[in-house]
This record gives C-alpha cells, sequence and structure tokens, in this order.
C-alpha cells in the first residue's frame, strides 16, 4: 500500500500539482465571490474585473446583514437555519422511531407500511407539490415555520439507513437487553441510540445541506418577505429588467449562505470521524 | 436459590413440533447440561426457560411459581450467550451495572455488587474499558459478570465457550465450574460439547430431535446408555455398534443369552481386547492406527464392513494395518438395542 502511495520526486510533483489545479479550479468562482463583496459597484462594473480584495468588506456585509433588499440577510440566515435544523432534526426523529418500530415490532400490515414508506422514495417533494400545497394551504401553515418544515420531514431514505443498521445489530443483544429487564424504550434510548450515534451524524450533515438548499418548496409556501429563505433571498436579489443591483452586497449575501452548511460539515466530521474510530460491533 | 421444574414442554413452530414433551427436575444448586447435536431444540428448551421463547404446552417453573407467562426480567434469571452479547458502547463496568441500573439499585449499591464481581473474575483492571478492548476470555467474564450481579435464581449459559479457542476453553469451563460451585446458583447450560457436558454437568439431559434421551449423571449417562443415540454421542471415540444377527451363535456358545431380542449390539472401545483369530467375538482387518501417546486406537474393519474402535492402553502397539486380530468383549459391557435403538433391558 505504501508503495503505491511513495512515488519519486517528480511524480509526487506532478500529483501535487494536479491536485492544487483541481481545487483551484472549484475554488476560483468562489474567490472572485469574496472579492466583488469586497469593492464597491463602480470598481466592479468598470473592467478589468477586480481579482484583489478591496476595502470595502465591513460595509458590505454590514449593508447585506441589517438592510438587504427587502429582507434584512440575518432575517433570512435565521429563517434558512430553523427551516434546515428543523427538517434535519424531524427527518431523524422520525425515521430512526419508525424503522424502530419496522425492524423490532409485529404489528398488522408491517412490511406494508415498510413499503409504503419506501415507495415514497418515488414521490419527491416536486413530485407531489401541488397536492402538498394545498393541503399546506388548508392548514393555514403559509408563511409558517411548520408550514416550512412539516412537509419536508417524512424520509424514506433515512428510515431505510437506519432500518439497515436496526438488522445489523445482533438478536443476542436484544435479547441480553430484555434479560436485562430493559423495556422497549429503555432498550431505544440505552442501546439503540447510542449505538446509531455515528449514522446519526451522517445523516445530519446530509439533511441539513438538504434543508438548507431547500427552494422550489419555500418560493411556493412563503409569500411574506419575512419569512423568506436565503437560498430564494439569493434568487430575488438578481436583477429583472434594467432594474440596476449592488452586485457586492449579492455577493456577500452568497458567501453568508455558504457558512452554515460549511460549519456544519467542518463541525460534524470531527464527531463523524470519532464516530466511526469509536464505535464497532 | 431455586429448583426449575420443567413439566412435558414442547414448542411448536407452525404445524411443525420441535421439542416433543420434555420433563425434568432441577435441584436447587445443581448444575444440569443440556447437551446435543446441533437442531436437536437444546437452545430453544433453554430459551423458553429464560423466556425469550413462548412455551406452547408445558409448565415451567422456577422456585416455585410457574413462569410460563412472565417476562425475561421477571423470571429472576440471568443469561450468558454465546457472542458475549456485550453493549459495544458501554464499558465493562456499565455493561455488568445495567441490569441493575434499569431494577433501580442505588448507585453505591450497584458500584459495590459490580465490583465484588469484577474481583471474583479477575477484571478489575478492566473496568473502565470498552468491550472491544478485551480477549474473548475476558469478554465473557464479562458475561459472567453481569449474570453475577444480579444473583439471579439461576443462571442460564447458551454455549457460552464455543467461540473460544480450545486452550482457553478447558480454562473458561473449570473457572465456570468453580463459580457455579461457590455461589451455589442453579444452573442450566447448553453445548454440543460432550467433554464440556461430562466434566462440568452433575446431571446431564441428552437431547436429540427435540426429545430428552437421557437424564442422569455423566457416569450414569456414560455407563448405562439408554439409546443407540446417547451411546453415540456420549463418548470419545464412540460406541462400536454391531449386528446383534451375526454375533448371535457366538454370543449362545459363551453361555446364557439375553440378548435375544437385540437387533444392535454395543461395546465401548476401551471394552474390547484384541485375542487370536478365530477366538473372538469377531475377526477384522486393522484399517489405521492412531498413536496418541498415553493410549493407541486401533481402526479396524469387520469382514461385513463395520467399523471398530478399538482404545488401547498399549502405547506402543506392535499390530500393523493390513493385519487381522479377533476381537472379544469385555464382559458385561456389552449394550443391547432393539430396533428402535431403546436398550433392551437385561431379563436375569
Amino acid at each position: 500500500m505504501s508503495g503505491m502511495v511513495e512515488k519519486k520526486g517528480w511524480r509526487r510533483v506532478a500529483l501535487h500539482a494536479g491536485i492544487i489545479t483541481g481545487i483551484a479550479i472549484v475554488c476560483f468562482p468562489i474567490y472572485v465571490a469574496f472579492v466583488a463583496s469586497t469593492v464597491t459597484q463602480g470598481d466592479l462594473v468598470r473592467p478589468p474585473m477586480p481579482l484583489l480584495p478591496g476595502p470595502h468588506l465591513i460595509e458590505n456585509y454590514t449593508r447585506a446583514i441589517f438592510q438587504g433588499y427587502g429582507t434584512p440577510v440575518w432575517r433570512m440566515l435565521w429563517n434558512s437555519l430553523v427551516m434546515a435544523l428543523g427538517i434535519t432534526v424531524g427527518k431523524i426523529a422520525i425515521s430512526i422511531v419508525s424503522a424502530y418500530a419496522i425492524v423490532y415490532f409485529r404489528f398488522p400490515f408491517r412490511m406494508f407500511f415498510f413499503w409504503m414508506i419506501f415507495l415514497t422514495l418515488m414521490l419527491p417533494v416536486e413530485v407531489r407539490i401541488v397536492p402538498t400545497y394545498a393541503v399546506a394551504a388548508d392548514l393555514s401553515l403559509l408563511n409558517s415555520y411548520t408550514g416550512l418544515i412539516l412537509p419536508l420531514i417524512a424520509s424514506a431514505t433515512a428510515t431505510f439507513l437506519f432500518r439497515q443498521l436496526f438488522l445489523t445489530i445482533p438478536d443476542e443483544l436484544v435479547e441480553a437487553a430484555r434479560i436485562d429487564g430493559a423495556g422497549p424504550i429503555r432498550f431505544f434510548r440505552d442501546i439503540l441510540l447510542p449505538m446509531s450515534r455515528t449514522n446519526i451524524a451522517a445523516l445530519f450533515v446530509i439533511l441539513f445541506i438538504y434543508g438548507w438548499n431547500q427552494y422550489l418548496w419555500p418560493l411556493l409556501i412563503t409569500t411574506d418577505a419575512d419569512m423568506n429563505t436565503i437560498v430564494m433571498g439569493i434568487k430575488h436579489m438578481l436583477p429583472t429588467g434594467d432594474q440596476t443591483v449592488e452586485w457586492p452586497v449579492i455577493m456577500a449575501t452568497a458567501l453568508l449562505a455558504m457558512l452554515p452548511p460549511v460549519a456544519v460539515v467542518l463541525f460534524m466530521q470531527r464527531l463523524f470521524v470519532k464516530g466511526l474510530v469509536e464505535s464497532e460491533k | 436459590m431455586a429448583e426449575i421444574a420443567l413439566r412435558d414442554i414442547r414448542k411448536s413452530y407452525g404445524p411443525t413440533e420441535v421439542i416433543h414433551g420434555v420433563s425434568a427436575d432441577i435441584a436447587d444448586g445443581e448444575l444440569i447440561v443440556i447437551v446435543g447435536p446441533s437442531g436437536c431444540g437444546k437452545s430453544t428448551l433453554l430459551r423458553m426457560v429464560a423466556g425469550l421463547e413462548t412455551v406452547t404446552a408445558g409448565s415451567i417453573a422456577i422456585g416455585g411459581r410457574v413462569v410460563n407467562d412472565l417476562e425475561p426480567r421477571e423470571r429472576d434469571i440471568a443469561m450468558v450467550f454465546q457472542n458475549y452479547a456485550l453493549y459495544p458502547h458501554m464499558s465493562v463496568f456499565d455493561n455488568m451495572a445495567y441490569g441493575l441500573k434499569i431494577a433501580g439499585i442505588s448507585k453505591s449499591d450497584i458500584a459495590a455488587k459490580v465490583n465484588d464481581a469484577a474481583r471474583m473474575l479477575e477484571l478489575e483492571p478492566y473496568l473502565a474499558r470498552k468491550p472491544r478492548q478485551l480477549s474473548g476470555g475476558q469478554r465473557q467474564r464479562v458475561a459472567m459478570g453481569r449474570a453475577i450481579v444480579r444473583s439471579p435464581s439461576a443462571f442460564l449459559f447458551d454455549e457460552p465457550l464455543s467461540n473460544l479457542d480450545a486452550k482457553l476453553r478447558v480454562q473458561m469451563r473449570l473457572e465456570i465450574k468453580a463459580l457455579q460451585r461457590k455461589l451455589g446458583v442453579t444452573s442450566l447450560y447448553v453445548t454440543h460439547d460432550q467433554v464440556e457436558a461430562m466434566t462440568l454437568a452433575d446431571r446431564m439431559i441428552v437431547m436429540n430431535e427435540g426429545v430428552a434421551e437421557q437424564i442422569g449423571t455423566p457416569l450414569e449417562v456414560y455407563n448405562n446408555p439408554a439409546t443407540t443415540f446417547v451411546a453415540g454421542f456420549i463418548g470419545s471415540p464412540p460406541m462400536n455398534f454391531l449386528d446383534a444377527e451375526r454375533l448371535r451363535s457366538v454370543l449362545a456358545r459363551q453361555g446364557p443369552n439375553r440378548l435375544d431380542r437385540a437387533v444392535t449390539i454395543g461395546i465401548r472401545p476401551e471394552h474390547v481386547e484384541r485375542t487370536t483369530v478365530g477366538n473372538g467375538l469377531l475377526d477384522a482387518t486393522v484399517a489405521f492406527i492412531e498413536a496418541l501417546g498415553a493410549e493407541t486406537l486401533l481402526h479396524l474393519k469387520t469382514d461385513a464392513g463395520e467399523t471398530v474402535v478399538v482404545r488401547s492402553a498399549n502405547p506402543e502397539e506392535t499390530v500393523r494395518p493390513g493385519e487381522r486380530i479377533g476381537l472379544k468383549a469385555v464382559p458385561d459391557h456389552l449394550f443391547a438395542y432393539d430396533a428402535d435403538g431403546r436398550r433392551v433391558a437385561s431379563e436375569d
């Protein structure tokens, strides 16, 4: 294995050059956005486009966060955070509980329910968006956090993932817990939850980003500008027709929108790796 | 401390009955080994006592209380599993303490009990470790510790040594025996290993295809196997079985005969002696020889094609493969079985 990695000098240089080029290609647009968020609109529209950060960073970001366009960015970040966390926590909670029911309890139509959940994999939000909207409207969930979160909470993927995990937990462990006197709730809390830590961490990352990036559903369900999420907020900022816009402020908003998912990945990655190293059966 | 009474226990999965009415009385403090080949129902029987399987018919009483409809935790038993079944995310201490914690025992009492058990099992240095940081033998000790701390009425062991290597198995076998003696807790121990059964058991239940073929002390079972199955299962190498018909004339010559109804004659390898050709029960050809040091096993083929194993105390056997020798039986060590494999009662 190490023989494969330890290459001669020039090969290593070439490999590194390749990696650096790749990273540069991926990072360049983000860098340009960052530069654009630190200059004035005048600097930006005058060719050549600036490639070095300017002195207006604080000014642009302050404007974006507290003023924005219509809705201040802090408000939209907050909305997005509530929605993303709501979706993530809700999805994990619901799917781990339904997987628990499907794997460990015998009830009528158990497999029927399992396949019903599984079938919803074929019906993503976009497909069922009109009826879902009608239901949400009837329940007067428009312009509310509940309306943003609830319809996106059911998750066949996460249920399936937890089901597979539970199926790998040996029966003897379940029986040992029964003999130790653990009832269903204790078993779930003391044994199953800690053993699912790694999966929960991984799902948290994936689902948070999924929730954060929701666009279509928030666009439909929120009409009040105060309920806008950041992802749809950026879209609203884009110029329509001959309107002039402040590109530095838009770029600042875009970069701010990237921060929470990045933070979640960085933070959870540590837990995630720790979980992988620590727990095995 | 309690006696266990099994009354005509039956178990069916759908229309298939897998346990056909097992009855046994286990005295307080006794170690009973249930032994049999895989699929004989021994684990199912144990799991019914534990409350992990429902009882289709019959009754199980622990300490005089019928427990058929009680949850495992209400039966006051502890179980040791083959794969240890330790909680992987808990430390050794927490693994042993979990049952007590659920029972609502105070923290200081739990710590005292766990520390006592850990001392007894020499687990003290490992209390803070996770199960995966322990060797197989240590894990099995933790599993036993988990059983001990609860001071139950009965221990149930489900093939606890099967995952250990041969040397450790012998050592742990002795430890379990010593521990059970010391604690004096009624124990049911399931194994497929007849050596384990012979060495551990106060009494053993030999099971085959859902039936208890014989219940008795190891030596009773060894010296008086009730069926050909028991005779063939207990003892290594197993008992030799010969067709009674061909031996009848020879046996008749030897005097009064109680083997008339016998279909099969069984002889233990140590009860076969060598003699000159034509002078014994039958003649056979040496097929191969296993010298085990303290003793030598001779594998022979009779003219009818039956295999006979002879255990010879002489470590330096002079016979060679291909040689023909005569075989005779040590008197009174011939076992007669009828067509159903049941022992033919002697009619003296």
